[in-house]
């Protein structure tokens, strides 16, 4: 066996302001050039490890440890956070937020800087950094010049001038789209190879982190380590679904197809996945065993957008011809990667932009002339960050803002409240302060905020937006039922589960076109589509082609419908 | 976008003269611009800082609205100074020329105008370098020149990215702003004044929440990249001093010699015709 190098030893971790300990007596050995993947629920724990691991605790939150860690072979808590970054490189989920220098190379250089390294080997250092992780055209570039993947690259070169050790990544595939999520996975496993670090993933996005081979999985769930398993073993194992993570799709799927997992499927990733003939008919069977859903007629049409344009005022084109009906009651996913021109499209519905050519009818009415306020009666728009909406300190006064602005009698705006509240499960909390809100439930009520409004469409920027599949399950479905009372939802995501799961119809929008328009299961299974929007293809789509059958978005619907049927 | 303290990035002679030399030349400027009330100076000053405003390319429309701020606190530090001490050129110049008298005792004398005038062109002499310094040095190299010129690199690097985050920090703002104005908390023209401070400040709530964590995530990042280890730290974007450097620190320092010989000659700071 090689040597050790992280030791957690009956490790407890208190912090100052909690009344409970949030990491209990964690005992766990990681060894050299080992590649393990940590997972857990939010609030498990999980990045409570990290900050051990990295030194921001004790050095930046205090707190009270007890046992013992250490990290090659010193007990941590004799070391400053500095000594332990040298150790320890540490890659931040939010890659924007970890981006301090001006330009790629001088972010690159930052902990040279600090460590008064003279400036010719300063350069020569950044250079090989930044040829590592392949930014290396890109020195003098400005972080908002580079897309989510590329300052990713940059952040990993700033840890990696250091030789540390060990890498640690913080939930890295949190702010990237699908297609650059598997690249960044992909990267990680390549610079591991080619440098021997030990790697530490933090992620609870299973399926995704484990497109490439880890070593083990550690689960982690309110506090504890509840299993330390390989990836095989863990899929065999209930225990995913006990602490409420999403176990890998295709996995879900043999079990709709009534096969037991056992380790000799190596069902750990997607890669190694070997079935049997008679497995691999029992797919099979299970997919023609039940015709496809029928389909509803199209809906009435409510929001029509026709031939939209824009560009920005430095003359970079945004939008170029968009048309697309939004149908009365349905819920549908605009998807696309960044800069796509998809909230430059939500944009343009609420007018917050206005578009340089074509029309936005609502109920047949053109709405182009009508205020920002005038708009927000018929479409409601939620921003990402729920943090950013909310101005008032006490939940029933947020609610009714727009409704005070309105103008509205008090005895309307008590009764519109109270329903949104209710419609949001918050009454119970009607009287309470903001601050004592989750973060899904400050979610809810920015939606309730906006459902006071009645409008009939609502637009969600990320609704699911760094959520654990728990919370993402509960805000899908609160967002279903809303549907079902008849309001129209349209969601910007770049969730492909959310594409499939609840999304009878995904817009794909790409260099500021429309590029298609249909089921999510169809898009998700069309290499081509996938390709230009910088999407993944579903484990579905692989897993229909290894069992022989050729139509993959049936494949894929059938185990949507299947899925809905189970789930309720 | 109003564009408070930005970099412009615009080749010119000026841009390329090193964060530091910069600094220097705008520290010695000001103290010379300061320094006196010699109107020969400041009017050979402002005419030079107009002109190297011209060789930086920078245009008026970039700087517009800084230069309107400076444009009102000028006037208003002209009224001002009016107001309670009308009678000040004349006890610095010790003599009085009325040129017309108004109520309440108030009195234009020529003394007082021709104060008055220097202060005015101390204006125009300092604010275009000082507005030349802001666009033309990048952040990373404000720091670097701070922390050159004897400033701790904290303090240095703390100022400049609280300058790097503001265009962020304006970004967040509008977007938080439309937001609120979908749910009809407008704050466009034709609301009353009152109303509109009031909603506008219904949106600072949220945006100090997120820039604490935006502070609280710079603030691991940088740590657990070794900042602060160690007393002194090394700059990627330092730069040697080329001939422009000595250049151009060598004229400021001639023009802070000719304001201290001016006050020499004159016997005071203060030129006095009368």
């Amino acid at each position: 066996m090689s040597r050790p190098v992280i030791e957690f030893d009956h490790f407890s971790f208190q912090y100052d302001a909690q009344a409970e300990p949030t990491l209990k007596d964690v005992s766990l050995t990681l060894f050299e050039g080992e590649k393990v993947l940590i997972a857990g629920p939010s609030g498990c724990g999980k990045s409570t490890l990290a900050h051990c691991l990295n030194g921001l605790i004790p050095f930046a939150y205090p707190g009270k440890i007890e046992g013992s860690l250490k990290v090659a072979g010193r007990e941590t808590r004799e070391m400053s956070i500095f000594e332990l970054s040298k150790r320890v490189g540490t890659v931040l989920q939010d890659s924007d937020g970890q981006f301090i220098g001006l330009t790629v190379a001088e972010d690159i250089a930052f902990a040279l800087e600090n460590d008064v390294t003279p400036l010719p080997e300063m350069k020569a250092r950044v250079k090989e950094a930044a040829e590592l992780v392949d930014v290396a055209g890109h020195l003098a570039h400005a972080p908002h010049e580079l897309s989510g993947g590329q300052k990713q690259r940059v952040s990993l070169a700033g840890v990696m001038v250091d030789d540390v050790e060990i890498l640690l990544f913080d939930e890295p595939l949190a702010n990237l789209d699908p297609a650059t999520g598997r690249q960044a996975v992909e990267l990680i496993d390549d610079i591991q190879k080619r440098t021997g670090a030990t790697v530490v993933m933090i992620e609870h996005r299973l399926e995704e982190a484990l497109t490439r081979p880890v070593d083990r999985v550690i689960l982690v769930d309110e506090g504890k380590v509840v299993a330390d398993l390989s990836p095989d073993e863990l899929v065999c194992s209930p225990l995913l679904k006990e602490i409420g993570l999403r176990e890998p799709l295709y996995v879900t799927a043999l079990k709709y197809a009534g096969l037991p997992i056992h380790p000799g499927m190596r069902a750990g990733s997607l890669g190694t996945l070997t079935l049997t003939e008679a497995e691999k008919e029992a797919v099979r069977r299970w997919f023609t065993g039940a015709p496809e859903a029928e389909r509803g007629p199209a809906p009435k049409p409510l929001l029509e957008a026709r031939g939209l344009d824009f560009q920005y005022p430095n003359g970079l084109k945004a939008l170029t011809g968009i048309d697309l009906t939004v149908g009365e009651g349905e819920m549908m996913a605009i998807v696309g990667c960044n800069g796509a021109g998809k909230s430059t499209f939500a944009k343009l519905l609420c007018g917050f932009e206005k578009p340089g050519g074509g029309s936005i009818r609502f109920r047949g009415r053109d709405i182009l002339g009508d205020s920002v306020k005038a708009r927000a009666d018929h479409i409601g728009y939620v921003m990402q960050n729920p943090n950013q909406m909310i101005s008032h300190a006490m939940i029933r006064d947020e609610v009714a803002s727009g409704l005070v602005a309105r103008g509205l009698p008090k005895q309307e705006i008590d009764r519109r409240a109270e329903q949104a509240l209710t419609i949001c499960s918050l009454r119970p909390f009607r009287s309470w302060p903001v601050s004592a809100l989750s973060y899904g439930q400050k979610k809810r009520l920015t939606i309730a905020s906006i459902l006071a409004l009645e409008p009939e469409i609502l637009i969600l920027d990320e609704p699911t937006a760094g959520q654990d599949f728990r919370n993402y399950t509960r805000i899908m479905e609160f967002l279903r039922e809303l549907n079902g009372r008849g309001i129209a939802i349209v969601m910007i995501t770049h969730d492909m589960h959310l594409m499939l799961e609840y999304c009878p119809r995904a817009a794909v929008f790409a260099g500021g076109r429309l590029i298609a328009d249909k089921s999510g299961a169809a898009v998700l299974t069309d290499p081509e589509t996938v390709k230009k929007a910088s999407l993944r293809e579903t484990s579905l789509y692989a897993l229909s082609l290894m069992c022989g059958i050729s139509d993959a978005r049936a494949f894929a619907q059938r185990f949507i419908d299947h899925d809905r049927e189970v789930r309720g | 976008m109003i564009n408070l303290f930005n970099y412009i990035d615009r080749p010119s002679p000026i841009h390329r003269l090193t964060g530091a030399t910069k600094l220097l030349c705008l520290l010695i400027w000001t103290f010379a611009a300061m320094g006196s009330f010699d109107p020969r100076l400041l009017f050979l000053l402002a005419a030079l800082s107009i002109g190297l405003f011209r060789l930086s390319r920078i245009h008026i429309k970039d700087v517009k609205f800084m230069l309107g701020i400076t444009f009102w606190f000028m006037v208003l530090n002209n009224v001002l100074i009016f107001l309670f001490s009308p009678e000040h050129g004349v006890e610095l110049y010790g003599a009085r020329h009325a040129l017309c008298s108004l109520p309440l005792g108030y009195a234009v004398t020529e003394e007082q105008l021709f104060y008055q005038l220097n202060v005015v062109l101390k204006y125009f002499a300092t604010i275009p370098v000082v507005l030349l310094f802001v666009c033309t040095t990048q952040p990373s190299e404000f720091a670097a020149s701070l922390n050159r010129i004897g400033l701790s690199y904290k303090l240095s690097y703390s100022v400049a990215l609280a300058l790097r985050y503001i265009p962020d920090i304006e970004r967040e703002y509008h977007d938080i702003a439309l937001s609120h104005q979908a749910r009809g908390i407008e704050m466009g023209r034709g609301v009353p004044v009152f109303q509109r401070i009031k909603n506008a400040s219904a949106i600072l709530f949220p945006l100090i929440l997120s820039s604490m964590d935006r502070i609280e995530s710079i603030a691991s990042a940088m740590e657990l990249r070794g900042f602060g280890k160690n007393k002194k730290r090394s700059w990627y974007s330092a730069r040697p001093f080329q001939k422009a450097d000595y250049a151009a620190i060598t004229v400021s320092l001639v023009l802070l010699l000719l304001s201290i010989g001016l006050t020499i000659v004159n016997g005071s700071r203060f030129y006095n015709p009368f």
